[in-house]
């Protein structure tokens, strides 16, 4: 069953991606330019995990008033305080940015009571977390630190596997998956929560699963098709490759999806964020990696084993 | 050529799955209410207790689906929540405050699959409601108050030789003995000099001076016994509580990550948990005047105090006890009906009460009760700073010479004499602690974040199974098969570690990895393809697709296992969950997609000769 045209394409008519590399290489740096000036325009919006601060989500019995919250919240001493609904009309989510001052861990339970009080006894809480000013920091240190070293690991992996060039465009296609899902989220101002940055890390593994596919094949096509070039042996085992491509992209965007509208608010941001990575990450290994790899000159040479010959010489001085 | 695994390995795959299966198992016979009984400090739990237990819900007329005793703990599985409270109730009644009555989900595993080991999989508070504390122990103070106690020593030891000394002191750190005269100064070091572990003295003879200083194995040695002390404390502390799976543990340098599953009263969790108080009993100052303290002029030696309950007191400068001697406290009413407090000490505290009421009968004591408060404020090294709060809770006439067991009379309302005795009994903190993260999930939240992430599984897994049955046909069933099979094994494997949690992002962990193992199954079937229509033979396309496809798979998936390995390192709580279902998940399914798919190949097509069209 061929419902997918694509899935025809082999080596005898391969489709000549890397012809357009000029075009992909300007929509990646525009795309970049964007993502980066909405970084440092917009900034990201942190969330409670990396900037400290307390969190309360209540559940009321009745559809939730915010005007009326806002302005208990307000007359209150809670000015500070940011009230959102949350999935149902009957659950708020009330933020608390981190202050300064004592009895930092008991903000919680005054807003709580506070909400109990003056709007609805019934109330449910659903959810309170409070994070302190230093614990944020030092979360967002490790994050940060997590996927500098995933990289790194990753850089090391596949320059002893495959090479250095086509380990170095790997990792730079990562950088371009990561910063187009914190590109998005900086333009949506979505909150970048601890779930976010295990989606991060999850859109590395899997970009890498997709270029680390399309490698395997460029590697094999240089040592079956001798006569062709570079360039072609890139088009002939992207086109090879693209129906495996295109269908795990499929399967992981069906789960994706499903997680995205039945697995719950919380994990929302995480699935938005692995659904924009797998659809750049499909992007950067088809066009980005194989467009680098190219300008930093992979070639048939570069990818072939060591000589066998020079190998038995090795060993003769050995013994 | 035909393509067939010896039936050795076959028998292998299929041993390894049903291993798995089987300790998957026990996540499907669900959960039963039940009230967990415990000893606290002490205590024990006996057969008799057991009987006390049976006879006290006989009265009541709660029918307990079973009732077990293992590891010094009694369990009682009931039908519904109903018969939980009211068990727990009961409970709580006939046994007294000996024993912690909690409630608790007792796993309804049978028991054939309980002697083996198996149990249904742990949830994490995400899923299951509690509250998770992330708490820093202040480590200077826990120096200061060693440092106090030194000097304690030392003005009692030269007291005692009837060395006159001018001052003894603590000064960043160190201990400073000045003395009046040479001769006082020679005594002084050979009773001084290198008699106190843990301390270097340095001399310095032309002022009279002797320094104590703490060397750093010493400090080292403080504060690790500053974190222990405060987990045995803590621990103690949720045992009040009644939390019938609490995690105390040490994490980092000077923090301990208290996890309370079910809790939902989470201010008074955190009322007791936080409460970071020591306890000091003194004698009221009653030489002296306390208007002329109140002016200002507080005699040398003694001390001012606030009290609780208004008004000021004058205690003596000598703390004759501190909380850590008390083993056990608890509240009765006296002879009048009043509420009080016995507290019981243990044998070096019971020498030391005695000694000191010995000739103070009828004077009398005061029991100050300190206070750590966070000021929100930070200290120069970046640490919490905490306001030392002192304060009288309680004055008492010494009716008799004090041993190791004794009563405080006068306390307030029973409210407040429970909440001393609790306090007393759940011991003295060395150093404070401060809440510096929490996060609390309600059980409503709890229920909903397993239904929607069930759901969520459910639908993707039928969706994929769909979409790969049509387009791959038979040869995607056999994968929608190994995909089956893989998610069966994550759950037996989750449910076999002990360490191993589901949390909510675990569950779009296990949902992840089932969108992502079929990328092995389309990265062999789509081989398979390739050399179907490259003229091979079907067989030869079946071995050649498996062997083609197997290198590129081990290197797509040790790079994610290496993302995994990173995500658990660095993260905490639920996302450890998410790194731990996704490591998982990506080693079943290498074992499924591969040698799974491959074996189930096999038998179906590898040994027909003459097959010549492959429905891939």
């Amino acid at each position: 069953m061929n419902f997918f045209e694509i899935t025809k394409m082999d080596e005898n008519s391969p489709v000549k991606f890397m012809d357009y590399r000029k075009h992909t290489t300007w929509l990646s740096i525009i795309l970049a330019v964007i993502a980066l000036s909405s970084l440092v325009v917009n900034k990201l919006n942190w969330g409670l995990d990396f900037t400290g601060g307390t969190l309360v989500e209540v559940s009321f019995s009745q559809p939730a008033d915010l005007t009326q919250m806002r302005t208990v919240l307000g007359a209150n001493n809670f000015d500070d305080a940011v009230v959102q609904s949350y999935g149902t009309q009957e659950d708020v989510l009330v933020r608390i940015p981190p202050r300064e001052g004592a009895e930092l861990e008991s903000i919680g339970e005054t807003l709580l009571q506070l909400l109990q009080q003056e709007i609805d006894p019934a109330m449910e809480i659903r959810r309170v977390e409070f994070v302190g000013p230093q614990v944020g920091d030092e979360l967002a240190e490790a994050g940060a630190l997590a996927i500098l070293v995933a990289m790194l690991c990753i850089l090391a992996y596949v320059s002893f596997r495959f090479e250095w060039r086509l380990a170095l465009s790997a990792v730079a296609g990562l950088f371009q998956d990561v910063l187009m899902i914190l590109g998005v989220f900086s333009l949506l101002q979505i909150q970048i929560d601890l779930t976010i940055l295990a989606a991060l890390l999850a859109v590395v593994g899997y970009s890498l699963n997709d270029s680390i596919v399309v490698a395997d094949r460029i590697r094999e096509n240089f040592r079956l098709l001798r006569k062709e070039d570079a360039v072609s042996v890139f088009n002939i085992s992207i086109s090879q490759t693209m129906s495996r491509t295109l269908i795990t992209s499929l399967t992981t965007l069906i789960v994706l999806v499903t997680l995205f509208f039945f697995g719950g608010q919380m994990i929302r941001g995480f699935s938005i964020a692995m659904m924009i990575g797998v659809v750049v990450g499909t992007y950067s290994s088809v066009f980005t990696r194989s467009t680098l790899a190219l300008a930093l000159g992979v070639s048939r040479e570069s990818l072939m084993p060591p000589e066998i010959e020079k190998e038995g010489e090795e060993q003769d001085v050995l013994l | 050529m035909l393509n067939r695994y010896p039936l050795w390995k076959n028998l292998v795959i299929l041993g390894v799955v049903l291993f798995c299966a089987l300790y998957a198992l026990p996540n499907i016979y669900g959960e039963d209410h039940a009230v967990q009984v415990s000893a606290t400090r002490g205590g024990a739990i006996t057969t008799q207790t057991l009987q006390q237990v049976e006879t006290a819900l006989q009265t009541a007329e709660i029918k307990p689906r079973g009732v077990t005793m293992a590891d010094n703990q009694i369990l009682i599985r009931l039908d519904s929540d109903e018969q939980q409270l009211a068990a727990r109730e009961t409970l709580m009644r006939a046994l007294g405050n000996q024993y912690i009555v909690a409630l608790n989900l007792a796993a309804a595993t049978p028991s054939w699959l309980e002697k083996i080991g198996g149990n249904p999989l742990k949830l994490g508070l995400d899923l299951r409601g509690g509250v998770h504390f992330l708490m820093e122990v202040d480590m200077d103070e826990a120096l200061n108050k060693m440092r106090d106690q030194m000097v304690t020593t030392v003005r009692d030891r030269l007291l005692e030789e009837r060395v006159r000394y001018l001052s003894v002191n603590e000064s960043e750190g160190t201990i400073v003995v000045q003395l009046r005269t040479q001769e006082d100064y020679q005594r002084a070091v050979s009773l001084l000099r290198n008699q106190y572990q843990g301390y270097t003295t340095e001399l310095q003879a032309s002022t009279q001076t002797l320094r104590l200083v703490m060397t750093e194995a010493q400090l080292q040695e403080i504060r690790a016994n500053a974190i222990e002390q405060n987990i045995t404390i803590l621990r103690n502390r949720v045992d009040e509580l009644g939390v019938a799976e609490p995690l105390i543990q040490r994490q980092g340098q000077d923090r301990i990550v208290v996890e309370l599953p079910g809790v939902q009263d989470t201010a008074r969790a955190k009322e007791i948990l936080g409460a970071t108080a020591t306890l000091e009993f003194r004698f009221v100052d009653t030489k002296n005047d306390l208007r002329d303290a109140l002016e200002g002029r507080v005699p040398f030696g003694s001390k001012l105090y606030n009290q609780r309950d208004g008004g000021q007191v004058l205690a003596e400068g000598r703390v004759i006890l501190t909380g850590d001697h008390i083993v056990n406290a608890s509240t009765s009413y006296d002879e009048n009906g009043r509420p009080q407090v016995n507290i019981n000490l243990d044998s070096a505290g019971g020498r030391l009460m005695s000694q000191a009421t010995a000739n103070r009968i009828g004077d009398p004591m005061a029991t100050v009760f300190i206070e750590f408060v966070a000021t929100g404020e930070k200290t120069a090294e970046g640490r919490i700073a905490f306001d030392r709060i002192e304060e009288v809770v309680s004055v008492a006439t010494i009716q008799a010479r004090l041993g190791s067991s004794f009563r405080i009379t006068g306390v307030g309302g029973i409210q407040e004499a429970q909440n001393l005795a609790l306090l007393l009994r759940a011991g003295a903190l060395i150093a404070p602690i401060q809440i510096v993260e929490e996060r609390t999930v309600g059980p409503s939240l709890g229920a909903d974040n397993v239904a929607a992430g069930l759901t969520a599984i459910l639908a993707g897994f039928v969706l994929v199974l769909l979409f790969m049955g049509i387009y791959y046909r038979k040869f995607g069933w056999v994968a929608n098969l190994a995909l089956l099979t893989n998610l069966v094994m994550i759950v037996g494997i989750m449910s076999m570690i002990p360490g191993a949690t589901l949390t909510m992002p675990g569950m779009a962990g296990i949902l992840l990895t089932v969108g992502m193992a079929v990328d092995a199954n389309v990265i062999i079937f789509e081989r398979i393809r390739e050399e179907y229509k490259a003229g091979r033979s079907p067989q030869q396309a079946i071995a050649r697709g498996y062997e083609n496809a197997m290198s590129t798979i081990a290197d797509a998936n040790i790079t994610t296992l290496i993302t995994a390995l990173i995500l658990f390192a660095v993260g905490t709580g639920s996302i450890k969950g998410f790194a731990v279902t996704l490591g998982i998940g990506i080693a079943t399914s290498m074992f499924t997609a591969i040698t799974g798919t491959r074996a189930v190949i096999n038998l179906t097509w590898g040994r027909q000769k003459r097959l010549t069209k492959l429905s891939i």
